[in-house]
């Protein structure tokens, strides 16, 4: 399967999803400038972490009117993967594909540390490699990581199962001291009605080597592999 | 506008004495102009031309077999690593605006030393810092004000290397009264390049394009450099417009842009960064290194403002902005790259062969100066030296007259010290992550990281930035050797061997012959520590002017050291791993008690003559441990520093499992000393049990005392000492752990 990851300016962890995907997976991957209107046929697009444009005016705000974006709304629609990380996500929700936004961390600092993060269900096209209440070490690296939505908006993605990860403690309970930002219902990580379109602050990019300490991220990916009906590639 | 006349009152303003003024007129055979003046004065500050310290930095021994570019050559020295691979590393102060500014000075610390890396065509691939403070604890004078410097400095830091991109994976911080209001920021970035593709800062060949491209010009930051070159004094404040404001989204497309246009070297002949002295630096270094000479019209610069003065357009410290000298007829491969990334870039001149630096507005001439001149031949001067009086009476100790303290409470109170305690409060606000090369978590003895060395495939490196501040301030040259090697021992622990060192000289008014001779001193020491190691120094910075009318810092010569670790599977954890390992302490039993974190915190006492060092002693235990390391027979190892053997055990039990460990020893001499001294070349490793006799021997052997002291096991870290009055202590790891992963954040909240 063919994998974009998608470069603004100030995208970071464009070359750590690239390096993830290109060299521990064994995928067909490139990069799309955001200039570009065109992902040359993708079937799962990555928005990476960063800083956007600076994150000048808020979070995501100036990178969703990037050229690019028509294209990844496009093949939203189309069902093709969309997966958002840490400012991915900020950028898919101001563009309207994910609801809700992200605000400042309630500590209000910057927070970088590996955290435990609780999958949800493995009923999605992200998750199918996990098991439900699988605790996965995971890093934060987010100023803006707080999840605010209406009650509405949170009652109904937990009903619908589009919450698909969430904060916890080790053992897998969302219990205060677990939420590193403020998130409302400890919420990590959420996809659109559809299922197709997935936002999560968490990096599973900077989790899929055991030398940095976790490998569990790599399910992320091996799961969206398998959804596509790609056999698994073999991990480093 | 018109310029202000040139008076003596205006040359003092400007930090220049009678003798360097006519030295001036000499050069350009002429009075200058008030923008010569200005450009003048921030070249001949200290920060640009090292005029105080130069003659002793001379002493530093800086070539090598893997020496590519060395110290002083370019931006940053580049060392080889192997395979067609080279790092370029380097630190650099940002002291003086941050002590007024705390937040953008050290934003913009990070900007600089960036841009000082990847103007050398390398990659920037991480950060660390070195960090001073005044005493945070609430009931010490100045602590709310301390706090502030500390917070605003770490939110800086955060702000330009999290937004960037470059994970910022260590350092350390220490507090001590004599940097109540002299803040030192200290920072430290390493990048990675082919050893083919080194860029060079020389414009040649006349003709040829100066390009400016980055960041437009504004008032800020306006003679920065010369701001660097004096005290801080109660009126530091107005310098406040000193202080550049840092823009770390332009630095990340400028980076991006310059590593796309060094892919074309047809294009590029040289490129130099703006830093100090912005334009007027890298416009007349550039010239000075081609032996060529220089033109530009500041028309053509990019303004953020109308209206801006010859002089201060020159004398403009705003950030990233480059300067990139292009081959003719190449124009535009670098104005395409630039118009993809959405930054200013303008040609504002070309290179000429008349060794001048010329500059003119709209056409006219406004400045002209034999560039080789005002770059290079700054006056050099031999400071007075004179050892100052107090260091005798601050070695003078009488442990007689001091009463072992309660050592079960003092290990914990030592723990809770913020020169001790977890300073995670600091890294968890730094990226440490991105890039995908952290191995070790900050916090560790060393920092160890992968850097790409082409398409997955990795070197791994171990770095370390080290200062003892309180030894170099009771025996300098002493003190300085010591940084060096405690900074190669932490490399040591992890399993690597070093290879180049960089330097970070701050001290106070070299005028006061007293502060000089602690400068010279130290010099001599970091220069014996680099020699013993054989390892070379690629560069680094020297900042003066220290001192606060409250008076100089403590001299501090902080190092950085980077090592390579050959093999993944040598990276060696410093945490205890398994419950039954042994425990083996390296080197002598110890008893130094002097200017030990032990007599100052617990006893109030600032005093004693620093722990003595056999360097001979030294490489022998890193060669044991490195060695020993590669057979694959240590499970980890932790280095002997700060509070000794007892703060090193502890430290030890704070890994994931929190595993104690049950110690036993065997001494006379006084308790305090013997669990709290800092007696160098010391480590404490692991080894699986049925190998700790074997691994003694070894190590016995290989002229290393070794001695197997305990047991890795259990919740409890107790330790038993026996003698004419058998002793045992035991405290519970979870607490211990507890009170020094929270105490940071206790000062803060």
């Amino acid at each position: 399967m063919r994998w974009a990851v998608i470069q603004f300016p100030g995208s970071n962890c464009d070359q750590d999803a690239f390096h993830v995907l290109k060299n521990v997976l064994h995928q067909d991957v490139s990069y799309v400038w955001h200039k570009d209107s065109s992902l040359n046929g993708a079937d799962a697009i990555v928005v990476p972490g960063g800083f956007s444009y600076g994150d000048y005016l808020r979070c995501g705000a100036i990178a969703r009117f990037s050229p690019i974006m028509s294209a990844i709304k496009e093949a939203a629609a189309a069902g093709k993967t969309v997966l958002g990380i840490c400012n991915g996500f900020q950028i898919l929700c101001e563009a309207g594909l994910l609801p809700g936004v992200l605000v400042r961390n309630t500590s209000l600092h910057f927070r970088c540390e590996t955290v435990p993060v609780r999958v949800e269900h493995p009923a999605s096209r992200f998750t199918g490699d996990y098991m439900t209440g699988q605790v996965l070490n995971l890093p934060i690296a987010h100023g803006e990581g707080h999840y605010v939505a209406d009650e509405a908006t949170l009652d109904s993605l937990f009903l619908n199962k589009q919450v698909l990860f969430t904060y916890s403690d080790t053992q897998g309970r969302n219990v205060p001291g677990a939420n590193p930002n403020g998130s409302q219902r400890f919420i990590a990580g959420i996809t659109n009605r559809e299922g197709n379109v997935l936002g999560l602050m968490p990096h599973p990019e900077r989790a899929s080597e055991k030398i940095l300490g976790s490998a569990d991220g790599l399910g992320l990916f091996t799961s969206i592999l398998a959804s596509h009906g790609t056999p698994l590639a073999q991990a480093a | 506008m018109s310029d202000p006349a040139i008076t003596p009152e205006l040359i003092a303003k400007h930090g220049l004495t009678t003798e360097e003024y006519q030295r001036i007129k000499d050069i350009l055979k002429r009075e200058p102009n008030f923008t010569e003046l200005g450009i003048f004065s921030v070249m001949w500050s200290e920060h640009c031309s090292y005029k105080n310290s130069r003659l002793e930095l001379r002493k530093f021994p800086t070539t090598g077999p893997t020496v590519l570019v060395k110290a002083g050559e370019e931006n940053a020295g580049v060392i080889d690593i192997g395979d067609g691979w080279g790092i370029a590393f380097k630190m650099e102060s940002h002291n003086h605006p941050s002590a007024v500014e705390p937040f953008q000075g050290a934003a913009t610390g990070v900007g600089g030393i960036l841009r000082d890396i990847f103007t050398m065509g390398a990659r920037p691939v991480f950060l660390m810092n070195s960090l001073r403070f005044g005493d945070i604890r609430p009931d010490k004078p100045n602590a709310a004000t301390n706090r502030r410097l500390l917070a605003g400095v770490v939110s800086g830091i955060a702000h330009y290397g999290n937004c960037i991109g470059v994970p910022t994976v260590g350092g350390e911080i220490y507090f001590d009264a004599s940097y109540d209001g002299n803040p030192l920021v200290n920072v430290f970035c390493l990048g990675t390049l082919k050893t083919n593709e080194i860029r060079r800062g020389a414009a040649t060949g006349a003709g040829n394009p100066v390009f400016y491209v980055g960041n437009r010009t504004g008032r800020d930051g306006l003679a920065g450099a010369a701001f660097a070159s004096r005290d801080l004094t109660e009126d530091s404040k107005a310098d406040r417009p000193a202080v550049q404001v840092g823009d770390p989204f332009i630095e990340k497309l400028l980076l991006e842009a310059c590593l796309e246009l060094f892919q074309h070297p047809e294009a590029v002949v040289g490129v130099q960064d703006m830093g100090a002295a912005g334009l007027t630096c890298s416009t007349c270094e550039t010239a000075s290194r081609g032996n060529s000479g220089i033109e530009i019209d500041l028309a053509l610069v990019p303004q953020r403002e109308p209206g801006m003065t010859p002089y201060e357009t020159m004398l403009s410290e705003s950030q990233e902005r480059m300067l990139v000298i292009v081959k003719a007829g190449h124009e535009e491969t670098i104005t395409k790259i630039f118009e993809k990334w959405d930054l200013p870039c303008a040609k504002v001149g070309h290179v000429t062969d008349d060794g001048f630096m010329r500059v003119k507005n709209h056409g006219v001439t406004v400045a002209e100066i034999p560039a080789k001149q005002l770059a290079d031949e700054a006056p050099l001067y031999k400071r007075e030296a004179t050892r100052p009086a107090s260091l005798d009476e601050r070695q003078k100790l009488d442990l007689v007259s001091i009463p072992e303290a309660d050592i079960q409470a003092s290990l914990t109170q030592l723990l809770s010290t913020p020169d001790l305690a977890s300073k995670r409060w600091v890294y968890r606000q730094y990226d440490h992550m991105v890039r995908v090369g952290t191995v070790t978590n900050p916090g560790s003895d060393a920092a160890v990281v992968r850097v790409p060395t082409g398409e997955n495939s990795w070197k791994y490196l171990a770095a370390s930035v080290d200062c003892n501040a309180h030894y170099v301030a009771a025996e300098p040259k002493l003190g300085a050797l010591i940084a060096v090697a405690e900074c190669a021992r932490n490399l040591a622990m992890t399993g690597a061997e070093p290879l180049a060192l960089t330097d970070n000289l701050n001290f106070g008014n070299p005028h006061n012959p007293e502060n000089f001779y602690m400068l010279q001193q130290a010099v001599d020491g970091l220069s014996e520590g680099c020699r013993a190691f054989d390892i070379p120094v690629t560069g680094g910075n020297v900042s003066l002017y220290n001192q606060s009318p409250a008076g100089p810092i403590d001299p501090t010569p902080t190092v950085g050291i980077v090592g390579i670790i050959r093999d993944a599977k040598h990276i060696t954890p410093s945490h205890f791993q398994n419950s039954g390992d042994a425990i083996i302490l390296l080197g002598n039993i110890g008893d130094e008690l002097g200017a030990s974190l032990y007599l100052r915190e617990i006893h109030g006492i600032k005093r004693g003559r620093p722990p003595e060092l056999d360097m001979d002693c030294e490489k022998k235990l890193h060669e044991a441990v490195r060695s020993s390391i590669r057979l694959g027979e240590i499970l980890s190892a932790h280095d002997l520093a700060e509070g000794g053997l007892l703060v090193a055990l502890a430290e030890s039990t704070f890994g994931a499992k929190k595993l104690g460990a049950t110690i036993t020893l065997d001494s006379s001499s006084r308790l305090d000393a013997l669990l709290f001294g800092e007696s160098q070349s010391r480590a404490i490793v692991t080894t699986r049990p049925e190998n700790a006799s074997a691994l003694v021997e070894l190590l016995n052997l290989r002229g290393v005392p070794a001695r197997r002291i305990g047991t890795v096991g259990g919740k409890d870290l107790t330790v038993k000492v026996s003698g004419p009055t058998p002793r045992e202590f035991s405290w519970d790891v979870a607490a211990l752990h507890k009170t020094w992963d929270g105490s940071f954040d206790s000062y803060l909240s």
